[in-house]
């Protein structure tokens, strides 16, 4: 089990609020990621779950229990830091018995969950080791470990891919939702890695300046953001925003429109322009060109269209994936 | 040419370290040497190459009973200092790990004690000391010990439990230990080189301290520096036998230096260099 619940949630640090006020349910064995860009208090928001920071006001539920005011030892959770916090005087066994042992565990069973957890996270043999032996990959896979061998109602991520490199945080983030899978345990997990955060989620929470944009599946977000902040947060490239006229031909205070639904032609279209860079990266080129009706955009065209530098394009947006917004910046 | 030059300036810094080294340590092996000497050749001038006699020694040992001032300087350096560190470990872990406004402040007040003069307060410390009774006591000397060096245990404890970083110890809450556990299986563990290096730097501290011990001390609870300064009155001055006592005084103290050297390094010069 491992169903949390916000109420009124806030947080100040003296005179600078953090979070105003958010109320958010996460369900039993949901991969919920708080995502958004750096200092919009996702991180807090996820200490404040965990019992690592205290709330200024509101409620804090697991299971239906309030563990406002428990300490963090209390709430049955586990955490996995950005840092991976390993204790550098224990082997790598004994810091993912360190749980184990802290709940009072057998010898016997302690012996029995760390070998289980070390094959599982392919550190078998690394177990006589002290993290300071260990790559950066090994060592947040001992910190997943130590995690695991609880069995809490809630994993906590805080940025654990950010220390990584690309390469292997693609297969750490494979890994992570394979864990997920097998578990299907509570997960919460913070990210500013948008791609994170879509290829990971069962739920998406994105959060800016403390308030809570928007919730819902990574594909809702994508197709129907509610506002310009969301629209622009998520997808990659960022979508394409356009104000005044064409704007205004849709009834629209702003238009967006995504890279990749914009069709290039070099002899037709709506919108003429002339190419600024283009990024060839195989399958897929990313054209940044320079309209005279619609501004700069950003396209994402076949990997086979071959386009230059000051060559003149034509552009055309798929009318039935125009992005409505208004004046206040809420999708119409 | 570049190479030779690099090689000259490192012999010409080398043997300026030499000398500096040398000049620091000259005071201590002058004493050495001296108390290899007879009173007479002590007072004959200045001359590096004693005659090697023992008769210092064997007076010292005779004449005064060394072996009770050693114990003293040995109850009252490790006793002060295990005491102080008592007192320093939950004081520099809080101010450590759940700082408020005012500790950079606290650090300061106390550290500006140290800056005081110590006989400025001899008065008010002499009469205290009187009246409950702690004069020439090792309980009043061990007190007085460690207060005097709280400061600079506190201190260097602070600087090295500030280096922790704060995850690993969040880690160990979010484990389920409580604060106890995570302060003896993962805090001490961790901070071990640290506590260890003020241990020793306190002792050598407290072990050399000579205005309190002097001043508060006569016979049942007067370290080795009480000892030595004894040999400077009242018959006049027996610079041989004075050597001698004061080599047997430091030479405790020397070795146990020059067994932890490193750790003592790392004591004196943590946080110039990560």
């Amino acid at each position: 089990m491992g169903k949390i619940a916000l109420r009124n949630v806030n947080k100040s640090f003296g005179a600078t609020t953090i979070i105003p006020n958010i109320d958010l349910d996460i369900e039993d064995g949901e991969f919920v990621v708080f995502v958004g860009p750096s200092g919009c208090g996702k991180s807090t928001l996820l200490r404040l779950i965990a019992g690592l920071e205290d709330v200024t006001g509101g409620t804090i539920s697991i299971d239906g229990r309030d563990v406002t005011n428990e300490a963090p030892s209390k709430r049955k959770l586990a955490m996995v830091f950005q840092s991976y916090a390993l204790y550098p005087h224990m082997t790598v066994a004994k810091n993912i018995a360190f749980p184990l042992k802290m709940a009072g565990e057998s010898q016997d069973v302690i012996d029995r969950k760390v070998k289980d957890a070390a094959r599982v996270l392919n550190l078998t043999n690394y177990l006589e080791r002290r993290p300071g032996q260990l790559s950066g990959g090994q060592r947040q896979r001992v910190a997943i470990g130590r995690a695991i061998v609880r069995q809490p109602s809630a994993f906590l991520f805080d940025e654990p891919l950010s220390n990584l490199d690309a390469a292997l945080r693609g297969t750490m983030r494979l890994e992570i939702s394979e864990l997920h899978q097998q578990l299907k345990t509570t997960m919460v997990y913070v990210t500013h890695d948008q791609v994170e955060a879509m290829t990971m989620a069962d739920k998406i929470v994105v959060l800016n300046a403390g308030n809570i944009e928007q919730v819902g599946s990574p594909l809702e977000l994508y197709k129907t953001p509610k506002n310009l902040f969301v629209a622009g947060f998520i997808g990659s490239p960022k979508m394409n925003f356009v104000n005044g006229g064409p704007a205004a031909a849709h009834g629209a205070a702003t238009i967006g429109i995504r890279p990749e639904h914009v069709k290039v032609s070099k002899t037709q279209g709506e919108w003429k322009g002339v190419v600024g860079v283009a990024e060839h990266l195989g399958a897929d080129t990313f054209i940044h060109v320079n309209t005279e009706a619609a501004g700069p955009l950003t396209v994402r065209a076949d990997g086979d269209l071959s386009v230059e530098h000051g060559e003149t394009v034509h552009l055309t947006p798929d009318p039935a994936r125009i992005h409505r917004f208004g004046q206040d910046g809420l999708a119409l | 040419m570049a190479r030779a030059v690099t090689t000259r300036h490192k012999t010409i810094a080398t043997a300026a370290a030499w000398i500096v080294a040398l000049l620091i340590f000259f005071p201590i092996l002058y004493t050495i040497i001296t108390s290899f000497k007879s009173e007479q050749e002590a007072i004959q001038g200045f001359s590096l190459f004693p005659s090697g006699t023992l008769e210092s020694y064997a007076e010292v040992q005779s004449q005064y009973n060394y072996f009770r001032p050693f114990l003293n300087s040995v109850i009252l350096s490790v006793g002060s200092t295990v005491l102080a560190l008592v007192v320093a470990i939950p004081a520099a872990w809080a101010m450590a790990f759940s700082p408020t406004r005012r500790t950079k402040d606290i650090l300061m007040w106390m550290l500006s004690t140290k800056m005081m003069p110590a006989v400025a307060v001899l008065f008010p410390i002499y009469l205290i000391f009187r009246d409950f009774g702690l004069l020439d006591s090792r309980i009043g000397m061990t007190i007085m010990l460690m207060l005097i060096n709280l400061p600079i245990v506190v201190w260097m404890l602070y600087t090295y439990f500030r280096e922790i970083p704060g995850e690993i110890l969040e880690a160990a809450r979010m484990d389920g230990a409580s604060l106890w556990n995570e302060i003896v299986y993962v805090l001490t563990p961790m901070a071990i080189p640290g506590i260890a290096s003020t241990l020793l730097l306190n002792i050598i501290l407290a072990w050399n301290e000579a205005f309190w011990t002097i001043r508060l001390t006569t016979t049942n609870a007067a370290p080795l520096t009480a000892f030595i300064s004894s040999f400077s009155s009242p018959q006049g001055l027996f610079w041989a036998k004075l050597s001698a006592a004061s080599t047997l005084a430091i030479a405790p103290i020397l070795i146990m230096g020059w067994f932890s050297q490193k750790q003592l390094v790392r004591g004196l010069t943590f946080g110039a260099v990560k």
